[in-house]
């Protein structure tokens, strides 16, 4: 899935819909983009949509991991993988415990570690698509039969709550 | 991973830090803290070296402070459970510091004649904070970051700009060449109110501003020095300006400066005008209690002590926040 946001506010507000979008027992989220392509804030979007105050969502580049606790009992856990080098490091920053029923999990710069990934996720990439400041794509592919539900109605709520018809990628494989 | 002795909260007896700098170097990282595997290898040798050092006697300890976030959990683990280990065998009292309030805490411990009540603003890799500090109290949060540290912009745009580590050295050795006045970057949060910064929305401009000239053609020398001085430029005036705020409003005329983004030598520069200007006094501890160091909290958990604190051996770590303190 494809969609084009034009502003940092309509970012976090996508982000919000997917987190309506998200199973109960919880979903791997792969978030990447260069520096600055507004990855902290679709996190910030998205624990807002889960009920967490965005203020209080800050960079998890050195802590690694930040964990919030969400009012139905679920949890947040907002990784970052950018001082990480190895799969090794990431096991070590105490990924494993996160693989948990009920725990979402949003990791930037995960891409790096896909082979130690857990195969049903979503990878979102933020791009900068011109020298429109403002101007984000977001392309999500899912991986696997509960990231291609929560994909599919993330879609849906793309559709019908912003307005915008988010464009149907060329090729996707899943 | 980081050991000291301390007598009395203020004379520092060893101070011993486990440099992961060139371990992680190659990585680009943001603060030399990572693998806690590494932190269980070396906790033992670095306690000893530290007690070695102070000529001092594990049994002549007489009582054990130990960080308990925020940060890393692992890393943080290996340090509590150590410090909860020799406490209970040394039959001696522990506390759980926050980080932090280390940092605040190294304040003090360079400069002895520092009363409360005073304003500290903590400049780090990790934490952008202002704080109010009053005597024999839990220092009080006025505002913080809401995105990116201010050090952590210094290391993204040091990566941007495809400069060393750490970040922050490299782009102030790259901004004295450069005109800070070349690119005019945003001063985010500067006018709203309240404390909060923000640091997310100048590193995405210098990636804007990097992008653009390199459409033109590779990045050259004087490229870089002018985004390096104008980003630093912008940088430090967000943070003069946040301080001179706080201490206006709160009515306080003295402010220290701590972590390590205040060994940045425009920002002393900067506050050291700022302080003649609005007539209030600031002092920024030495680098070596700037940058992580256990002397800082061993001070901070003295100061607990003195206060009454202890916590019992079910104390837990913590990723962000202020956890169980």
């Amino acid at each position: 899935m494809r969609f084009h946001s034009r502003s940092p506010d309509a970012t976090q507000a996508a982000a919000g819909l997917l987190a309506a979008s998200l199973p109960g027992d919880g979903l791997l989220l792969v978030l990447s983009g260069p520096l600055g392509a507004g990855k902290t804030l679709f996190a910030k979007g998205l624990a807002e949509g889960l009920g967490v105050d965005p203020e209080a969502v800050t960079s998890p580049t050195f802590a690694i991991c930040s964990e919030y606790d969400l009012a139905d009992g679920r949890r947040l856990a907002h990784l970052d993988g950018y001082r990480l080098e190895s799969a090794a490091e990431l096991e070590s920053a105490g990924f494993l415990d996160l693989l948990v029923t009920g725990t979402i999990i949003l990791i930037e710069w995960g891409e790096r570690f896909r082979d130690a990934l857990p195969a049903d996720r979503i990878e979102i990439q933020i791009s900068r698509p011109d020298e429109t400041p403002t101007h984000r794509r977001l392309d999500a592919v899912a991986s696997g039969p509960t990231a291609a539900r929560a994909l599919a109605e993330w879609g849906s709520k793309l559709v019908g709550e912003i307005g915008r018809q988010p464009e149907l990628p060329e090729e996707k494989d899943g | 991973m980081a050991a000291a002795v301390v007598r009395g909260g203020t004379e520092i007896l060893s101070s011993v830090v486990q440099g992961q700098v060139e371990v992680h170097e190659p990585y680009g990282g943001v603060v030399p803290e990572l693998a806690s595997r590494d932190h269980v290898r070396c906790v033992s040798a670095v306690v000893e070296a530290a007690l070695a050092q102070a000529g001092v006697p594990s049994h002549e300890l007489t009582a054990i402070a130990v960080t308990a976030g925020p940060g890393l959990i692992g890393s943080l683990l290996v340090g509590l459970s150590f410090g909860k280990a020799l406490a209970y065998r040394l039959g001696v009292p522990m506390v759980g510091v926050h980080h932090l309030n280390g940092h605040l805490a190294s304040a003090e411990l360079a400069d002895a004649s520092l009363r409360a009540p005073y304003i500290g603003l903590l400049t780090s890799g990790g934490h952008t904070a202002l704080y109010r500090i009053e005597a024999d109290a839990t220092p009080q949060l006025l505002g913080e970051t809401r995105d990116d540290a201010v050090g952590e912009a210094f290391d993204k745009v040091a990566k941007l700009l495809e400069l060393g580590f750490p970040g922050g050295p490299a782009v102030s050795a790259a901004a004295e060449s450069g005109d800070a006045a070349a690119v005019r970057f945003p001063r985010p949060m500067v006018n709203r109110a309240g404390f909060d910064f923000s640091f997310s929305g100048l590193k995405t401009a210098v990636a804007l501003e990097v992008e653009r000239r390199a459409e033109r053609g590779a990045l050259g020398a004087a490229d870089v020095a002018d985004i390096a001085a104008s980003f630093e430029a912008a940088a430090i005036e967000v943070l003069v300006s946040r301080a001179r705020q706080a201490l206006r409003e709160q009515g306080i005329g003295r402010l220290t400066v701590v972590g390590g983004v205040a060994a940045n030598r425009r920002l002393r520069a900067e506050m050291a005008n700022a302080a003649v200007e609005d007539g209030f006094e600031v002092s920024f501890p030495p680098p070596a209690l700037c940058t992580d160091n256990a002397a800082m909290i061993a001070a901070a958990g003295s100061q607990l002590l003195a206060r009454g604190d202890r916590h019992g051996l079910d104390l837990n770590s913590f990723s962000r926040g202020s956890g169980p303190l």
